[in-house]
């Protein structure tokens, strides 16, 4: 007891509770703010270390480093001066990104969708639980998984067709590789699964029950309560969708696996790429010398934390404008 | 009522002083317990030795098994991360491990920074190019130029006429050669492309030597021998590299590479230990640079390479010549370490053939041993093996 007795006569001297009855609550009450609060210095530390890390890489290739297209960490000849580049990352990261989005959100639509509209309860239990382990499976699994058995049948099964339909144009263009940007999209589509139905879900089931009620009593099929549902949910949705951008943006391991890891600026979604994470999983662990190769690796890192936060500040914010729209009781 | 209540009181009082005690003897048991264990630990095993490694990840597995066998003959523990060449020269370099393990020798800049440092290869490695072609087992031809070229995708189609001129047995299909390669920071990279450098004008002057090089696009480059195996694998008409361990262990097809005396020569265990062995006669002794012996053992420079296998390395370990500049060194610990690298040296290289190693020739042995007699604690030889 002793020590705490200390503690809050130390608390009742400082100035800003002294004028609160002190007990052990608001003793209590401090340190979990402090706790929280050690975010912010966690999240400094953080910011502050990668820019101090990259400066060296950021002086020597000022803003060109963001469309530069070279990738040369040991030039042929000695003399010349290391030269690096990150758009053809830039470009890779948002393609596979796009992809993923265009081939996952619609089936986590149909998911939430058919979780709060359609589905009798015990079903929807047996759906969401294979859902959620989707979302629990490590990503490197997803990574073998791609390599060993999504790769060997897209290239027998799917690409060569893809090409006979589309090969007139560019984007599916060139020799079928097996390990590309394509097969990249694909598996992060699977990856973001799990996180867009499952918050759209939650989006869906707070739609009040009076909505529901009220376009079914003007006599409205299932289909056209669904698109209330939907359309009232929109903003959240979005938001959904940007946290699994989120997530696809900053996938490492199982993009690593499967993109092809080709420094080059695609144009044919066949072909192999590499994106921000991807050359930092594969060139940071022995990357020792020059100083500026690491620097340089530091940067691409510094881009990728600044496309995560772009992204998921703007998936807070279209989230936050929705659920205030909800309470306040107004439809769009 | 109210005397039940005092005599529930008094119970509780009761119990609460049965929970302190028993709370006691539990406490007392478990420090004796503890106390137990530590003394007995103390009087009836001697102080183990422990030390410490890190490096190259290729001679990882062999280490290791080393160091278990090593652990059952004498208790000594020997510890070794496979972090990459890069981190363990950088660490061995700090003096915060008692060895080090590098697959390239030092460079000279390195070198000088660490004095005194000791090289010592343990064991050999050679990179060997895989390829999957319909209906072709192991055993193409390649020289060091064709491979240039079509790493470099100047040979672009596997019916050329230059790689037919070597393998004129064999019907090459008209088809786009898939080139694969390690997207990963690697020495095998390096080595790799240093044999490549040296025997094309054209290789060295585009992409040069190192552990990552600017690949050209279109082709695929994988994480690890796996990533590189696997990326073979799955694609028609391709080809690859990997260590030559990893191509016996898989039955991915491999090809024979073109050495200085002109002959094509088929990776293995038995070629490898060849090239070492022509090699052995213009190794730099133990405590000089062995940058000169560079990342793979250019067989221009020396007499009869015959059967030797052309894309051959060595792996060391590197090692203080004063043991003593390692902190918490002691003398115990040293004539362990020492053991311990004549020990695998000699009777170590037998599980290397199990493992897909090469043993090391009686030459290298003979050098090496010369090598760890200079090993000295305070100005003193640890050990003289007479």
């Amino acid at each position: 007891m002793k020590p705490l007795k200390k503690l809050s006569n130390f608390l009742r001297k400082s100035k800003s509770i002294s004028r609160r009855k002190l007990s052990g609550d608001s003793a209590f009450k401090l340190t979990i703010t402090l706790i929280a609060c050690s975010i912010f210095v966690i999240l400094g530390i953080m910011i502050y270390k990668i820019i101090q890390n990259s400066w060296l890489s950021i002086e020597t290739y000022g803003i060109g480093f963001l469309w530069g297209t070279t990738w040369q960490p040991f030039p042929p000849n000695p003399s010349t001066p290391p030269s690096f580049g990150a758009l053809p990352l830039i470009w890779g990261t948002l393609v596979t990104s796009a992809i993923a989005l265009l081939l996952g959100v619609p089936i986590s639509l149909g998911i939430s969708l058919a979780l709060s509209e359609f589905m009798p309860k015990s079903f929807n239990y047996v759906i969401s639980f294979f859902v959620e382990l989707l979302a629990a499976i490590p990503s490197v699994i997803y990574g073998l998984w791609g390599i060993f058995i999504l790769i060997p049948f897209l290239q027998t099964n799917v690409y060569p067709y893809l090409q006979d339909v589309f090969g007139f144009l560019p984007l599916f263009e060139g020799t079928i590789r097996g390990p590309s940007i394509l097969t990249g999209g694909i598996v992060l589509a699977i990856m973001i699964i799990p996180t867009v139905s499952a918050i759209s879900r939650d989006v869906f089931a707070a739609v009040p029950d009076s909505q529901r009620e009220a376009i079914v009593a003007l006599g409205a099929t299932r289909w056209e309560k669904a698109r209330i549902v939907m359309s009232y949910g929109r903003s959240g949705v979005i938001g959904a969708i940007m946290l699994g951008l989120g997530r696809a943006v900053g996938e490492t391991m199982a993009i690593t696996m499967v993109i092809g890891n080709s420094f080059n600026m695609f144009t044919s979604f066949l072909q192999p790429g590499s994106t921000l994470a991807s050359i930092i999983a594969n060139e940071f662990t022995e990357a020792s010398s020059p100083p500026v190769y690491i620097s340089a690796l530091m940067e691409v890192g510094l881009i990728l934390f600044g496309l995560a936060i772009v992204v998921n500040a703007l998936a807070r914010l279209i989230i936050w404008r929705s659920t205030r729209r909800i309470k306040e009781g107004g439809i769009f | 009522m109210t005397f039940s209540i005092v005599e529930n009181k008094h119970k509780r009082r009761c119990e609460k002083l049965n929970y302190k005690i028993i709370a006691y003897i539990e406490a007392v048991v478990l420090i004796a317990a503890i106390v137990g264990f530590v003394v007995y630990g103390s009087y009836f095993t001697n102080q183990p030795i422990i030390l410490s490694g890190a490096g190259a990840t290729f001679p990882a597995p062999l280490i290791q098994k080393w160091s278990a066998e090593f652990k059952d003959m004498t208790r000594a523990q020997i510890n070794y991360e496979g972090i990459g060449s890069g981190g363990g020269v950088k660490q061995f370099t700090d003096k915060t491990v008692d060895f080090g393990a590098s697959d390239p020798p030092m460079q000279d800049s390195e070198f000088s920074t660490a004095s005194g440092t000791l090289h010592i290869p343990i064991t050999i490695g050679g990179v060997v190019p895989i390829y999957n072609i319909q209906g072709i087992s192991s055993g193409l031809n390649f020289s060091g130029q064709v491979l240039a070229d079509i790493f470099s995708l100047n040979i672009t189609r596997w019916n050329d006429a230059r790689l037919s001129s070597y393998n004129p047995d064999t019907t090459l299909p008209d088809a786009e050669i898939v080139v694969c390669h390690r997207s990963d920071s690697s020495g095998t990279t390096k080595v790799f492309t240093s044999f490549l450098s040296d025997e094309s004008e054209t290789w060295s002057s585009a992409y040069g030597a190192s552990n990552v090089i600017n690949w050209p696009s279109q082709t695929i480059g994988g994480k690890g021998n796996p990533g590189v195996a696997a990326a073979v694998q799955q694609n028609q008409n391709s080809i690859g590299y990997v260590e030559l361990s990893y191509a016996l262990q898989s039955d991915i097809p491999y090809g024979n590479v073109q050495n200085a005396a002109g002959k094509f020569v088929e990776p293995s265990l038995e070629t490898l230990g060849a090239a070492a062995s022509a090699v052995s006669l213009i190794l730099p002794p133990g405590n000089a640079s062995w940058a000169s012996v560079g990342s793979y053992f250019n067989l221009h420079e020396v007499q009869e390479p015959d059967n030797g296998y052309p894309i051959t390395s060595f792996s060391y370990v590197l090692i203080y010549q004063e043991l003593n500049v390692r902190a918490g060194m002691t003398l115990d610990k040293a004539k362990a370490l020492t053991w311990f690298l004549w020990w695998a040296i000699h009777d170590g290289q037998h599980f290397s053939s199990g493992l897909s190693y090469v043993p090391l020739p009686q030459s290298v042995v003979t050098h090496d041993e010369a090598t760890l007699r200079m090993i000295i604690f305070d100005g003193q030889q640890v050990n003289n093996w007479t």
